[in-house]
């Protein structure tokens, strides 16, 4: 049988493989005869027509019969989500950026047949210069430092010889053939390593409580059930380098003494869960999965169990609740999953971009690691940057970059060159932090300083025409639906919160509302049984730390300051630099606004619905709001 | 397990390791608020009222938190007592605070007792309540509105029943104790066994009441009431009127009974002493016979419901006997009826039951003898509590009365069938005696004694070795049965008590909230009472009983014949969980 064939009995012939496909993935690394088009076939680039072309190049490619020349290879994210469908070619390195199907032709004609680069595809940078070479030119890309997302975009997700060609399963051999279990743990110890998932616990630390339980049933759980509106960097590194995860996995295996993984994605991420089965089968068929791993005596086996959408299955306990086939609901801790977790027996958690920055270390040593990032925060860290910022997408940056170089710097700031007014990092559990704060260099303690934290790595970049107290009940509604109803100030005081919150945007809140948020802040804070709870006061805490004036604005004078809450926002148009051009009256979309050349422009009140269609569409900012 | 050294509020404790902090402060004589926390029922910690600070990021809940070498606890700081505070006022935001009419109010409501205690006095954060349908079974009523969400129900149902009719469905704020797929408690495989009547801190859950049924029968002049009260209402119902835990107050009991205004008060003993004649008859029958053993018993409406629903196979097994007070019921629509010269149409039975099930097993199809139902309603001992309150009986003072005649006293073996083991012992003595043919001297059988969960003893009775089990509460019996189906076990006679503990912790019981079950022993002085009781009694075996033996004398003729069978005996059926259509 095929499958037979193909397992890998030894580290000589891992060897063999690498060496075979190095050879053959030069071009995409340093030169090479052979083109390689790699196309993004996940997340944005996917939901915006990149199978389609991937089709046209696959027709074009077999219709020229040039096949063994030019490889076309279908890759996970890119990074620059903003400008996709994207496309590399190989080894010009040139980007296309926005492609079509229909353009697919004049990029084979001109640049694969002729050489010559089809500009008006090239990468935009955020002053609107156009780069060939975006991966090395374009600021959102010189900028990062890729670990975790290394082989996103580079390689082809569903092929387990090219991730070994890119030296995958090398860290595996290395620590399954030539280190103690005991040496791991300390290695990953050293690294300084923290979990990428939210609380930055140091994941050698994790590691070595659940190696020193003398259990012989012991799990190695990773959490993929990334539910942070906004973040998709673990969806990505699934989606992009599933074996990346896979690798790392078995190493935590052999470490803790686990032979038992599992998986836990959520079942909104369809490309993600196929991939990661694809992965796990090849894997299996290569033995790098299964019994006597490279004829070791090791063993370790990975299932997939999907998560049913529940945001608080990202939290531990919970997670481990619902792999075990119950209400996904916390449960206290101690005892730690470390010492009692899943089905009662020994177990780590950690999530994808941690696993996914652990081969790199063992290849690179621990040395090298430190030598990135902070004092206490090592390393790298993935963003998933949007909102209102042009170059939304993934960004990988060393820890201690500040959000200045991140917004600005890489993600070419705000589109309309509006002012900043804050960004929120670690979605819903975390906090706001405005343009004072813009240089502080991002690490675990200083966002945990600034009132937010680190989470999952999303950064939701807010302009001046946001309303705080608003984004705050939008946080905040997040949590109040997601929690799972256990315990009492979770479901209930975030239901309270939100109540007085909307009450304020509603121009019906009075000073003692603040009192009462506060009071309810600090106590859900205090009392809440898990991670999930006690962290959604945040958006509110932090919102009251830096915009209370926005608060006051709605409670005392009955106004948003940013004209979105509808309640108490009315549209006006100032006759004094009103030019009559009808543009509001144009795009008004429930006919509110009355007025021509002649006669002056109002807005009627009764029948506006208050979208601010006018105020945004304004070119004279005329339209004015209170 | 290791001591450890510990502080809390500054005073340095030595306590075992295994302890919570909730124990430790106890031994500290330190009170911390609790809610959801049942003692071996519901540890869970979600209510966040007996938040402690332990020096952590966030307060820790006593009640599941477990002590370690070193641990600095304080239980009182402003956080502490702030925080505990806001989240009771949370709770009584989204509850329905209906005291004045609500049947826990003023006697065992802890969320009632809890505000008091902590001096909850505002409400700062009134908000939406949610509302809800209120869901009335034939046992069990259950109110939404009221539900705090402790959760002590689901845990009950799931843990100690195995049942899992009801759960936590919905998230967030709209998380309410439903069953599956929305239905009504009466159309799921729910037993209605009442102990989540039991373990609810609120007035959220409560049997179906049918006192006003009971009073119109009594004010009703064509209509002869007959009541009869089961074992164990007597070593409970003197809780309701503050009498101390584990006394007998049988003599006060049947004085209430006749001053309510019933024609007749009866002992269901004695209906418990003839179900030992037909059921130990039945059991010797299969044995010589080669009939189906082991042989179960039926006594426990709640047990069979569950039978028929998770155990088919074993209803072959299920003895064919009546439970006592359908015997009974029987009985005094036929025997006594002729004896007295009534028209059986014009008596109504009223049975007092710790017991919710019962609710239920009267009206099972099968219980009636020509069209007669064998009882006409069931009452639990907290109904009776509030009959004799609703006339203004002065319960503690009354002097004692004795049951009346024809049926008299019982014997102690049917007094026993209150406390797990109970039906076993007292079927033991009769079969002892039967099988040996002469009276045996031995009467008190310790080794099914107790709240083990799953007790197994062997006797030699006669020329036999009779090898019996008692499982009480249904995770136990859940748990027997699988080995009985493994052949892991081999057995001849099984008791099985729906209830944890036996009747005596029976759904209809008087409630002990968390403040006596968390750090006493309900049961085992309620099961004491009866054994007390059973010491007492001159007879101590069911066919000693006179008027048992009268009874089949004069009209029944042999036990486990055929008259016996029609009237004493019934049959059973598979059920389905979900019935489709329903």
């Amino acid at each position: 049988m095929a499958d037979c064939n193909r397992k890998i009995d030894n580290v000589e012939q891992l060897n063999e493989i690498r060496e075979r496909m190095k050879e053959k993935l030069k071009p995409r690394f340093e030169e090479g005869a052979a083109i390689h088009i790699l196309l993004c076939g996940v997340a944005g680039c996917l939901s915006t027509g990149s199978l389609k072309i991937y089709e046209e190049m696959d027709r074009l490619i077999k219709e020229s019969g040039k096949e063994k020349d030019i490889q076309l290879v279908s890759t996970g994210c890119m990074g620059l989500c903003a400008q996709g469908p994207l496309m590399v070619v190989y080894p010009d390195r040139v980007m296309y950026t926005h492609v079509k199907p229909e353009d697919v032709e004049e990029i084979w004609n001109s640049h694969i047949l002729g050489g010559k680069p089809v500009e008006r595809l090239f990468a935009t940078e955020s002053d609107g210069r156009k780069v060939a070479h975006a991966l090395d030119e374009h600021s959102f890309y010189t900028k990062q430092l890729k670990i975790a997302l290394k082989n996103c975009g580079v390689i082809n997700p569903l092929s387990i010889e090219e991730f070994i060609g890119v030296d995958g399963y090398k860290a595996l051999a290395t620590v399954i053939k030539e280190m103690d279990p005991e040496e791991v743990v300390d290695l990953i110890k050293a690294s300084n390593l923290r979990g990428r998932g939210g609380a930055g616990f140091p994941t050698g630390t994790k590691w070595a409580f659940a190696a020193s339980q003398l259990e012989r049933k012991k799990f190695v759980c990773c959490n993929a059930d990334e539910g942070d509106p906004g973040a998709f960097m673990d969806r990505s590194v699934l989606e992009g380098d599933p074996h990346s995860v896979l690798e790392a996995m078995a190493i935590a295996g052999y470490a803790i003494g686990s032979d038992q993984g599992y998986i836990y994605v959520r079942a909104e991420y369809p490309v993600a869960v196929k991939t990661l089965n694809e992965a796990i089968k090849q894997a299996r068929e290569y033995g790098l999965l299964g019994k006597k791993i490279l004829g070791t005596d090791f063993s370790f086996d990975v299932e997939v169990r999907l998560g049913a959408g529940a945001f608080v299955c990202g939290e531990e306990t919970a997670l481990m609740t619902s792999i075990e086939g119950n209400r996904g609901e916390p449960k206290p801790r101690p005892p730690f999953p470390a010492v009692k977790g899943l089905f009662g027996q020994p177990t780590i958690l950690n999530n994808v971009e941690t696993y996914a920055t652990i081969p790199r270390i063992i290849n690179m040593g621990v040395a090298w690691f430190n030598s990135i990032g902070t004092e206490g925060s090592k390393g790298t860290k993935v963003f998933a940057v949007g909102g209102k910022i042009r170059h939304t997408g993934l960004v990988e940056v060393p820890m201690g970059t500040t959000l200045q170089d991140i917004v600005f710097g890489m993600c070419g700031g705000i589109p309309k060159d509006k002012a900043f007014k804050a960004a929120q990092t670690g979605g819903p559990s975390g906090g706001c932090i405005p343009a004072i704060h813009l240089d502080t260099p991002i690490d675990y303690e200083n966002l945990i300083a600034l009132g937010s934290m680190m989470g999952s790595g999303g950064l939701i970049v807010m302009d001046e025409d946001t309303c705080m107290v608003d984004l705050a009940g939008f946080f905040l509604h997040f949590t109040v639906d997601e929690s799972c109803g256990k315990c009492t100030p979770c479901r209930i005081g975030t239901k309270r919160m939100y109540e007085i919150l909307s009450k304020i945007t509603d121009g019906k809140g009075e000073v003692e509302d603040v009192d009462r948020l506060n009071v309810l802040a600090r106590n859900i804070k205090n009392s809440a049984l898990c991670g999930l709870g006690q962290t959604a006061p945040n958006p509110i805490i932090s919102t009251l730390r830096y915009f209370e004036d926005e608060y006051m604005a709605h409670i005392l004078e009955k106004t948003c300051p940013a004209g979105v809450c509808k309640s108490i926002t009315k549209f006006f148009i100032d006759k004094e630099t009103c030019k009559h051009c009808g543009i509001c009256k144009k795009h008004c979309p429930v006919a509110a606004i009355s007025g021509d050349r002649k006669t002056d422009f109002v807005i009627d009140q009764e029948a506006c619905i208050k979208c601010g269609e006018c105020f945004k569409r304004c070119p004279f900012n005329s339209v004015l709001h209170h | 397990m290791r001591n450890v050294n510990i502080t809390i509020d500054g005073m340095k404790l030595n306590v075992p390791g295994d302890y919570t902090i909730l124990q430790a402060a106890k031994e500290a004589n330190i009170y911390i608020p609790t809610l959801c926390f049942l003692k071996d029922i519901n540890e869970i910690g979600c209510c966040r009222m007996c938040l402690v600070d332990t020096g952590a990021k966030a307060l820790q809940a006593a009640c599941v938190t477990p002590v370690v070498e070193g641990m600095n606890i304080n239980t009182h700081t402003p956080k502490v007592v702030e925080a505990r505070k806001v989240n009771l006022e949370l709770i009584l935001s989204n509850h329905v605070a209906r005291c004045q009419t609500c049947y826990r109010s003023w006697t065992s409501c802890e969320l009632q007792t809890l505000a008091n205690k902590l001096g909850v006095d505002q409400e700062r954060f009134s908000g939406e309540a949610k509302k809800y349908d209120i869901d009335v079974g034939i046992s069990i009523v259950r109110d939404n509105n009221k539900c705090i969400l402790c959760r002590r129900c689901v845990s009950v149902c799931h843990n100690r029943q195995t049942v899992g009719v009801i759960e936590a469905i919905g998230r967030g704020f709209d998380t309410h104790i439903g069953s599956p797929f929305e239905k009504s408690l009466w159309e799921t495989p729910c037993v209605n066994c009442g102990q989540c009547i039991n373990v609810c801190p609120v007035g959220a859950l409560r049997e179906c009441v049918d006192t006003d049924r009971v009073w119109a029968a009594l004010n009703d002049p064509t209509k002869h009431v007959v009541v009869q009260t089961a074992p164990a209402v007597r070593a409970a119902i003197g809780e309701s009127f503050g009498i101390e835990m584990g006394t007998p107050v049988t003599g006060k009991m049947v004085s209430a009974l006749r001053m309510i205004g019933f024609d007749r008060v009866f002992d269901t003993n004695t209906g418990a002493d003839l179900t030992i004649m037909e059921e130990a008859t039945e059991l010797i029958d299969r044995f010589r016979s080669g009939g189906k053993l082991p042989m179960i018993t039926s006594c426990s409406p709640g047990w069979i419901k569950f039978c028929e629903h998770n155990f088919p196979e074993f209803l072959p097994n299920l003895s064919s006997c009546k439970s006592p007070h359908m015997m009974f019921g029987a009985i005094i629509k036929s025997y006594y009826a002729k004896k007295m010269d009534i028209n059986p149409e014009d008596i109504v039975v009223v049975s007092v039951m710790p017991c919710t099930a019962k609710k239920f097993e009267i009206k099972r199809p099968e219980m009636h003898v020509k069209g007669l139902r064998d009882v006409d309603v069931v009452i639990t001992t907290r109904e009776l509590a509030n009959m004799i309150n609703d006339i203004g009986i002065d319960f503690v003072n009354l002097p004692d009365d004795n049951f009346d005649d024809p049926f008299g006293e019982a014997s102690g073996a049917g007094v026993i069938f209150g406390a797990t083991g109970g039906v076993m012992e007292a079927a033991l003595r009769t079969a002892a005696d039967i099988l040996s043919g002469a009276s045996t001297d031995a009467i008190e059988y310790e080794e099914v004694r107790g709240f083990e969960g799953v007790k197994m003893a062997e006797y030699k009775v006669g020329d036999v070795v009779l090898k019996a089990a008692v499982a009480h509460g249904l995770a136990n019996a859940r748990k027997l049965l699988a080995k009985v189906k493994a052949g892991e076990v081999d057995l001849q006679f099984i008791e099985i008590m729906a209830c944890p503990h036996g009747c005596i912790n029976g759904g209809g019981q008087p409630i002990q909230g968390s403040s006596v079950r968390n750090w006493g022993e309900v049961s085992a002085l309620r099961a004491k009472a009866l054994y007390r009781e059973d010491k007492k009694s001159y007879y101590r075996k069911s066919h000693n009983n006179p008027a048992i033996k009268r009874l089949y004398k004069d009209f029944l003729g042999m036990a486990g014949g055929t008259m016996a069978h029609q009237l004493l005996h019934t049959h059973y059926k598979e059920r389905e969980k979900y019935p489709e259509n329903k």
